[in-house]
Formats: structure tokens, sequence, C-alpha cells
């Protein structure tokens, strides 16, 4: 870990002015994936913002009966929250099946969304990787790539998103709050949010340097039944080898998105059209552009026998 | 005390304290905090300074060159330790690789440097400063790629009859090859040592499994005389064989410690666990079996193939197929091949861990194309001698004991023998069964017992306890032979200036060092008598008191001013030749298998054991669940990932190695046959902390393929390997 310095920010304002004051610091939420990544000097920041004391822990309703859910809330929080276990239950769902209960109760909203992968290579700094050091090639192609992206990976870099909170929210169609260095504020759609990798790996979101998150909106319920269903090789604590949120309704229509197989959660507005007609069809159009690996072409299997059993219990 | 004529009636038949299930005495301080770990013995090193260890970035090849510049420079950093300034070293023999490596490099994340400094951070930070600049070489890192290449080990071959023509002979035939994955110990308590000199004087507080082996193998490394190290490792947050050797945590703290002039504090992190030290190796296993379509097994062959480092040993997981079964005609063996990748080593029950893994899936596939139950088929081929010599009984053998009683406890007669079958919801389930096997091994093992005027009995060995509960079990032994309560036993372990104990690992400890305390014991109650005037073997020793004849003495007032000692041990003659020693048992699974994502979830296990007189029923649960866990883990998750071009683990950390955390487990159940084994020790004892590992996956495998009618024979059984042959999706 290198040495930083430290300060606490008491308005998104001050952090904005905190960043531009320090170009190159990083906010630091709960810091359950900052930390960790400090210690093994993937993550370098010379300066560190706390923004613990931004008074974005709270969620609200909006005007046009969605939820406002600030940067700050604890996942714990958020999986707990009324309106969301009625409304948004798949993210409540989501939530619950990520990390651990110690972990959920520091981890943040905004900080579960810019988790980074969990690409092993990543965290060996003894291996190129094209994430970590832009332009130093990607070990992992060629390597062991069991968890790896099956879609919208490249030549560069072929990680996934861990996030099991952010699948739901792609499926919720949920909208990224931000204020700049400049103290500008704008919103970005969730399905803008994470980019995939293409020749920038280590560039991973729509936020420009010193942008902070300040919340997450969901838009009104959509109702329907809310499925998560989180695939992985032990019972519990670990990260999916694929996820599938789902909110289906009676007609059969609904929406999917799927996680552990891209760089960001996976959704294909196209293919929920065959929704109606099953996981076979939607699943063809979900990963029409796959190329897996030796190791993990078994997620396009597992992601339509998922989604099969995800719609056969909506169903009921 | 020479033991070499079996056991007859001594006092630990009594069993007032023996054979009790007792809460382990050391439990109030890990509960508290008090027991002092290695990395926290906060004070008897003052000023104290943190190593941080350099790994390899290579697997093998040479260090071109390494700049210490920046990281001499950064601050707080007090020195810095390489091959080039750690002056002469040897390696022990136990030891393949040099735990110091450079300029040639033998594995990846072989030390290579250690950097002091004032502060832990500090070390960190200044390690990241150092730049080494590699020449990589080939080499060898798939154990599928060598196969062809390996040798057969010095043990030889097992050749009984003539397999090749038996085999051909038999009517039903099985053929079948399984594979297990290299596998990290992942006990919770890393790797760490502080060590401090004192002139040419060396202790260092460690975690380690067998003290005297690192007193020896720390002294030879140092080129020093044995008794100027002492070391010292009363707690140990689990070792399952991982700590059984010195390691690069323990030699560099003592390098960093005399280059720096101070004590010095190291550990190892989780990466450098995984590539660093010593894992169990991966296999290769053929497996033949013939039989007569009654179920008789006329041939039986087991080849291993594992891969190891040029010096290091194999994995002997081919070894108890040359017990566990009747049969003929037979052929067993292990073969080596060179490897690159981290030093291979003992991993809780090597060998047979492994080994069953592959032979008990035959049996039970075996049994399948017999149309046979699979616990009778085990049952039609149970021995009672060796079936290599006929003349070798078992000492004890209560394998088909174990079996029935565990049929019946589980209502595996429920089983539908047809599988893939059961459905619960979207579950499919089954049931599979394993018989388990570890031989009982016999070490001299010595203690020294104290007995002072309040009646307070000491024993000191350096036996350690590595959470498997020795503390309890020796203070126990000590309590029953002194006729003394629990509460007047003290018992301190883990020291070399104690006695030399068995030490913990290969399920040898329990036995053997209460073994050497009841020798020790027996001295200490002739001197009791002695003191006393009275005979010995007419003294009672019960109460706290000293009963012969109509006289009756508290024991402190046999003690004296000065008090009471006797040292001895257990040394063994050839009963173990005479007789084959080994532990049995059955373990019984319930799996569910999702029928859309094949994702594995054990509902029940059940492990029946005979192995000797249980010495607490309570620890030795303990022991036997704990191992069902892990044959859990090695049934369905566990698996240290390689990366086959550059010859390491990738998957180096907690998050990446998955081992079964609490979700993953479901009711288990441990039943102890009553059983005594007069012909291992004078505590009728054998060993149980592995056995309740040897089996465990097998049958959850073979549960998986009751559930699903599916075999995978590639470790760990992970869903990928057999979601394309679930039934189709309605
Ligand atoms: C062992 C383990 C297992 C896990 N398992 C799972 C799992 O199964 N599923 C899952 O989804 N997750 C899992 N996680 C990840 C966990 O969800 C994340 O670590 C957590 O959500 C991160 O939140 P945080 O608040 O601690 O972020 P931090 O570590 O504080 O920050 C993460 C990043 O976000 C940035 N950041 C934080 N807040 C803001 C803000 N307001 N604006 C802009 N940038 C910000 C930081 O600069 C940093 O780059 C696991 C983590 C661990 C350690
Ligand atoms: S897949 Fe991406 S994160 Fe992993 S090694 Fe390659 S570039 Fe790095």
């Amino acid at each position: 870990m290198r040495p930083f310095t430290y300060e606490r920010a008491d308005s998104p304002a001050a952090a904005a002015a905190a960043v531009q004051r320090r170009p190159g610091a990083k906010f630091i939420a709960g810091g359950t994936n900052l930390l960790d990544l400090m210690k093994l000097e993937i993550e370098t920041p010379a300066h560190l913002i706390d923004v613990n004391g931004l008074k974005l822990d709270t969620l609200e309703a909006t005007p046009d009966g969605g939820l406002r859910i600030g940067a700050l809330v604890r996942n714990t929080a958020l999986a707990a929250d009324p309106r969301v276990r009625r409304d948004y239950s798949v993210l409540s769902r989501a939530l619950l099946a990520g990390a651990s209960g110690q972990l959920r109760n520091k981890a943040t909203t905004a900080g579960n969304l810019l988790q980074r992968t969990r690409c092993p290579y990543f965290y060996d700094t003894n291996q190129p990787c094209n994430k970590r050091q832009p332009g130093s090639g990607c070990a992992a192609i060629g390597g062991y790539s069991r968890q790896l992206a099956v879609v919208g990976s490249s030549d560069a870099c072929i990680a996934t998103h861990p996030s099991d909170m952010a699948v739901a929210m792609r499926a919720l169609d949920a909208t990224v709050e931000t204020v700049r260095a400049d103290g500008t504020t704008r919103t970005i759609p969730i399905a803008e949010f994470h980019r995939l990798p293409g020749d920038t790996p280590h560039i991973e979101t729509a936020l420009v340097p010193g942008e902070l998150i300040t919340a997450v909106t969901l838009p009104k319920p959509v109702g329907g039944t809310h499925v998560y269903r989180k695939v992985r090789d032990r019972a519990s604590y670990a990260f999916a080898l694929v996820s599938v949120a789902a909110v289906v309704q009676r007609d059969g229509s609904g929406r999917v998105a799927v996680g552990g197989v891209a760089h960001r959660p996976w959704r294909v507005e196209a293919a929920e059209a065959e929704m109606p007609r099953g996981a076979k069809a939607v699943t063809a159009g979900l990963l029409a552009d796959a190329k897996p690996t030796h190791d993990n072409a078994f997620k396009l299997t597992l992601v339509e026998r998922t989604l099969a059993s995800v719609l056969a219990e909506a169903k009921g | 005390m020479k033991f070499d004529t079996p056991a007859t009636t001594n006092p630990i038949d009594q069993l007032k304290v023996v054979g009790k299930p007792t809460d382990r005495i050391d439990g109030p301080l890990k509960t508290t905090g008090k027991a002092t770990y290695a990395y926290e013995w906060h004070d008897v090193a003052p000023n104290v300074a943190y190593g941080w260890v350099i790994g390899s970035g290579i697997a093998k090849g040479r260090i071109a060159s390494m700049d210490l510049e920046a990281a001499r420079k950064a601050p707080g950093v007090v020195a810095i330790v390489t091959a080039e300034n750690a002056g002469p070293l040897d390696k022990s023999k136990r030891n393949t690789a040099t735990l110091l490596g450079g300029p040639e490099i033998e594995h990846y994340q072989q030390a290579v440097a250690l950097v002091v400094a004032e502060t832990f951070e500090q070390a960190r930070t200044a390690a990241g400063l150092v730049r080494i600049d590699y020449t990589p070489a080939d080499g060898a890192y798939d154990l599928a790629a060598v196969k062809d290449k390996a040798e057969k080990t010095k043990d030889g071959d097992s050749v009984v009859g003539d397999f090749a023509g038996a085999f051909a002979a038999a009517p039903v035939k099985l053929d079948e090859t399984y594979t297990t994955p290299d596998e990290s110990h992942a006990m919770m308590e890393p790797h760490a040592t502080i060590a401090a000199w004192e002139g040419d004087r060396l202790t260092v507080w460690t975690s380690n499994q067998m003290i005297d082996w690192m007193v020896t193998d720390l002294s030879a490394t140092l080129k020093m005389p044995k008794d100027k190290v002492r070391v010292i490792s009363p707690f140990i947050g689990g070792g399952f064989g991982g700590k059984l050797f010195l390691r690069a945590d323990a030699l560099l703290a003592a390098l960093g410690a005399r280059e720096a002039g101070r004590p010095v504090k190291v550990g190892l992190s989780r990466p450098l666990m995984m590539n660093n030290t010593t894992h169990r190796p991966a296999t290769i296993q053929r497996v033949r079996i013939g039989a007569t379509p009654d179920g008789t097994i006329t041939a039986i062959a087991h080849e291993g193939w594992s891969g190891n480092l040029p010096g290091g040993s194999e994995e002997t997981a081919t070894d108890q197929t040359r017990l566990l079964y009747a049969g003929a005609n037979r052929l067993i063996g292990n073969r080596i091949a060179t490897l690159d990748l981290p030093e291979g080593n003992a991993m809780r029950a090597p060998g047979e861990a492994s080994g069953m893994m592959a032979l008990e899936v035959a049996m039970d596939e075996m049994a399948e194309k017999l149309g046979m139950d699979p616990v009778e088929f085990r049952i039609r081929n149970d021995t009672q001698t060796d079936p290599a010599d006929p003349n070798r009984a078992f000492s004890q053998r209560q394998l088909v004991q174990c079996l029935r009683l565990g049929a019946e406890r589980f209502g595996w007669a429920k089983r539908n023998p047809q599988p893939g079958q059961v459905r619960d919801g979207r579950w499919l389930v089954g049931l599979g069964v394993a018989a388990a096997f570890r031989n009982n091994l016999l070490t001299k093992s010595a203690a020294r017992v104290r007995l002072d005027q309040r009646g307070i009995v000491t024993v000191e060995t350096d036996m350690t306890d590595i959470g498997t509960g020795s503390y309890t079990i020796i203070a126990q032994t000590a309590a029953e032979m002194m006729g003394v309560g629990l509460d007047k036993v003290a018992v301190r372990l883990g020291d070399s200036s104690f006695p030399v104990s068995a030490g913990s690992g290969g399920q040898w400890g329990a036995n053997n060092a209460t073994a050497g305390v009841y020798a020790a014991c027996v001295k200490l109650r002739e001197a009791v008598a002695q003191k006393l005037g009275v005979n010995s073997a007419d003294a009672q020793f019960a109460d706290g008191q000293v009963v012969a004849g109509n006289r009756k003495i508290p024991l402190a007032e046999a003690a004296g001013a000065d008090g009471l000692s006797a040292e001895d041990g257990i040394e063994y003659g050839d009963l173990d030749k005479k007789y084959q020693q080994s532990t049995f048992g059955a373990h019984y699974v319930e799996a569910a298998v999702d029928s859309a994502t094949g994702e594995i979830r054990v509902r029940r296990m059940l492990a029946v054991c005979a192995a000797g007189r249980i010495l607490n029923p309570k620890s030795a649960r303990s022991q036997v669940i704990g191992a069902m866990t892990m044959g859990v883990g090695a049934a369905l998750m566990e698996e240290l990932a390689l990366d086959k071009r550059t010859g390491f683990f990738v998957n180096h950390d907690l998050a990446g190695y998955e081992v079964p955390v609490h979700a993953d487990i479901p009711h288990q159940e441990v039943i102890f046959l009553d059983e005594t084994d007069p012909i291992s020790s004078p505590m009728k004892a054998k060993g149980v902390g592995e056995l309740g590992l040897c089996g465990v996956g097998a049958a959850v495998a073979n549960a998986v393929h009751n559930a699903t009618g599916l075999r995978v024979r590639e470790y760990p059984i992970t869903l990928d390997k057999f979601l394309d042959r679930l039934p189709a999706m309605g």
C-alpha cells in the first residue's frame, strides 16, 4: 500500500471541490473494495476523500412515484427497506445474494456500482493486465478464464463486472445521478453507466475523473413477479457464475438482465420480446454475439437453463 | 516405556476422565483472545521490526537483476535480506525447494527477499519498490502432459498374483480414470513467526505442528547447533499439514532479525500461502476392478500419478488399495513426474484423501455394473487380513459394522437404486455411500510430568494442539493416571524445551502423545509410591489420594515441598509389523442437484467410525465433522486453478479458492463404534482426525450420481462438468 493523505468531506460540493484541488484523489465509501485494492497496490491513490459524511444515506420517494437511493445507503439498509422489498424485490434479493452480512453493512450503493472485477489475474501484480496496467497485455486470455466474460469482451480484456446489485438495477432501468468536480450535475441511465472493455478496459464507467455519485434513482414500480437467481459453486459468499434478474408480467412479457457474463450487467432489450416464447429464444438474442473461452463456454447453457428455471418460477 | 506386547488392563481403563466428552480446556483462552498465536506475542520481543516477503514473479528461471535502491531508501526500512547477503544456508531434507530462492528460481512465489522496516505498512510499501528482472526458463506444469514420463516410486508396486490375467478373465470389469486437483490447506491462521537472537541463540515464536522437526530443520538450514534454537508454538490456528515443516516465514524472520540486529516478525500473505508454501498435489488415478457376477473381486489395480519438484515425494494415493478390499490378483503403485510447481506435500490424510475419492467411486461404479447394492458389494469383499500377506491380521477391523450401522441409521434401505428418479421440487435427490479408511501410525513420544505440593500435576511435552484438542486429551490422560480431577492438571505444549513428542500430523498425535504422557505418568506413580514407601503395584491413585493397603495419603503430601517429577516416553516394538493397524468408517451422504443449474447442495451426512478408544467424544466429533466438511469441499469446490502456461495457482486468495461455508454444510452426524485396540498403545486408541476425511468426497460423488445418473470423474464436481448432460428443461 502506498502512503496516502486523507480528508473528510461534509457536502457533495465540498467533495467535488476537494477533488479539484487534488487530481487523482479517490473517494472512499465503505472501503470494502478500495482498501483491498490499495493493499495490493492495484489502486494507488495519493489522496482519499471520505464521502461517508455527505448525508447521502437516505431513501426518498420521487415525485413521479419512483425511489431515490442516496449514494451512501448501505447494501443492508437498501435490501431491508420496505419499499424496496415490496416494489423492487428483485433488487432486494440481488443485494442479499451478494457478499456477506458484514460486507453488506459497510458496502454502499455507489461503491457497489463501482466495485472492480474479480478477474484473478487483475489481482496478481506479477501478471500482465490491461485493466490494471494499460498496454501490458491480458493474462486471462488463454489462461484460467472459467469465471470470465462470454459476451461483449474484447481482445484486450475478458473481465466481468461482479456486482449483483447492478444487475437488478439494470433490469429496473435505474439512473445514476452525479456531480462533477466543477460542480455541474448530470443523470446517466444505467444502461450507459458501465462500459464494455474495448481497447480501454481500465475505463470502466461513464464517470469522468473526480465525478461523484450522489444517488441512484429507480423509476416508478413496474409490478410483475421479481426473481433474482444467482448460480455459484458454493451456497453463499461467492461471486456468481451467472445470475439472472427478471421481472415477469402475468402475460409472460418482462425484462431480464444477466450477471457474470460481461464487463457490465448484460441486458438486450430486443431479446425480451421473446420472453413469452421462453428461455431458449430469449437467450439466443441475449447471447447472440457471445465469444466464450474454452473454460467458460458452459455459461451459455447455464444462462439458458437458469433463465428457464426463473421463468418457470415466475409463472408459479 | 517400550510397548511391544498388547496392552492389558491399566488405569486408563477406569474411564473416569478419559472417554468423557469434556469441553476443551483451552477454550476460554481462545474465546477471550488470550491464547497467543504466532503473530500475537506482543511483549516477548521488544523493539520488533516487521518483515514482508517478496515472492518470485516467475515459476522457473533466474533473477537477472534485482534493484533494491528505492526500497532501501524508503521510509522506515531497516534491512533487506536476499540470497546474496543471507550468508551460507543449507537446505534441510524435509524441504524440497530452497526457502530463500535466487538467483535460481524453482517455483512461483518462491521467496526471493525479505524487506524489514519499522512498521508493517512501511515494509509492505518498500517491498513494492523492489524491481526484479527475470530470465524465465521453460518448465513443466501440467501433470497430464508429463504423465508418460513419470517413474515408479521407490516403494515399488505391490503385486500379488496375476492381475493382468485375472482382469482379462473377469466376467465383470471396470476400468476408469479419475483426477483430483491441487488443493490448498487454506487454514485460517497464516504461517507466521517472530524471531529473536540473543548472541548466538535463536528463539522463534511460530505456528508449527512438529516442533522437533522445526528445531532440526531451522538449525540445519542456518548451519548452527540444534541446541541453540528454541521453538515456541503453543497455539496454532489450523495447519492441516501446511505447517508440518520449516517454511519461509521462520527462516526469513531469523535471517531478518540477524541482519536487522533486532527481533523481526513475519507473516505470509494469503497469496504467498497458496504459491509459496506446500499444497496437496493433483493426481491422475486409474482403477481397474474385475469381479465374478456374485460380486467377488478377483482382480484389482490402482495406479496413481502425481508430480513434484525434483527430489519431492509422490502423493501416495493408491496405498489404501493395498489393504481395503480382498482380491487375489493385485497391482498397486504410485508414479511420480517432475513438475515445476510449488512444492507438493502432505495435506490432511495425504494419500488416502485423494485415493479414496477414486477408489470408492470405482467401487460404486462396479456395484452398479454388478447390479449389487454398493454397501453389500463392499461387505462381500471385506478382508480381516492384509490381502498381500494372509498371516498378517488387522489389529481391529470393523468396517462391516460401520457400513451396516450407518445404513440402518441413515435410512439406506429407502434409497432408490435406479439413479435420477427422486425429485423434490426442482431438486434431484440421491444417496451415496463410501468406506472410510486411514492407517494408524505409531511414533515415539515423550513427556515430563511434575507433581507439586498443591497436588497439581503439570504435563510438559512439545506436542502441539492445532485446534484438535491435544491440551484436553492430554489433561484427561494425566488426570486418569494420577487420580485427580481435570482442575488439578496443567498442560504445557509446543515448546522445544519440553520432551520431544509425536507432534501433530498423519492423525498420529492423539494416540501417541497421550501414550507418551501415560508412560511418564507410570513413572511418576512409581516415584510417588517409592516416596511413600508403598509398592507401586498395590497403590491406587484416586480422588487426589494414594491408597495403599489401609493407608490413604493425599498426593500433595507425597509431592512434598520440592515436588516430584518424571520423564518418559512411549516407544514401539514391532506390533505394527505383526499386525496391520488401520482405522475404518463409513460415510453416508444425501445430496440434491438443481435440475436446472446443476448446483449441488449436500443435505445430510453421517459418518460411522471405528477408530479404537475415543479419548474424548466431543473433540473427536469435532475432528470428524470438520473432516466431513473438508470432504465436501474436495468433492464440490476446492481446486487450486493452475495456469498451465506459466505454472502458478491463479486463485490465490479465499475469494478465489472456495472452501465450504456454513450454508453448504447441513446436518452432520457422527457415530463412534465402541472399540478398544490393545495392539495400538496403552491408550488403546487410534487416530481419528483424518479418517473422517477419507471417503467423504466419494460418498458425495456417489450421491450426486444416484441423484442424476451422471458420473463426473474429474474433481471437483462443478456444474460446468455435467450441465450439458442434465435432463432437458421442460
Ligand atoms: C469477500 C468479498 C465478497 C464479495 N462478494 C460480493 C458478491 O457476491 N456480490 C457483489 O455484488 N459484491 C460482492 N462484493 C463486493 C462488495 O459488494 C463491494 O466491495 C462493495 O459494494 C463496495 O462498496 P463500498 O462502499 O465499500 O466501496 P468502496 O470500496 O468504498 O469504493 C469502491 C469504489 O467506488 C468509489 N466510490 C465510492 N463511493 C463513491 C461515490 N459516491 N461516488 C463516486 N465514486 C465512489 C471508490 O472511489 C472506489 O473506487 C464482495 C466483496 C468482498 C470483499
Ligand atoms: S481479463 Fe481484463 S482484468 Fe483480467 S487480466 Fe485480462 S485485462 Fe486484466
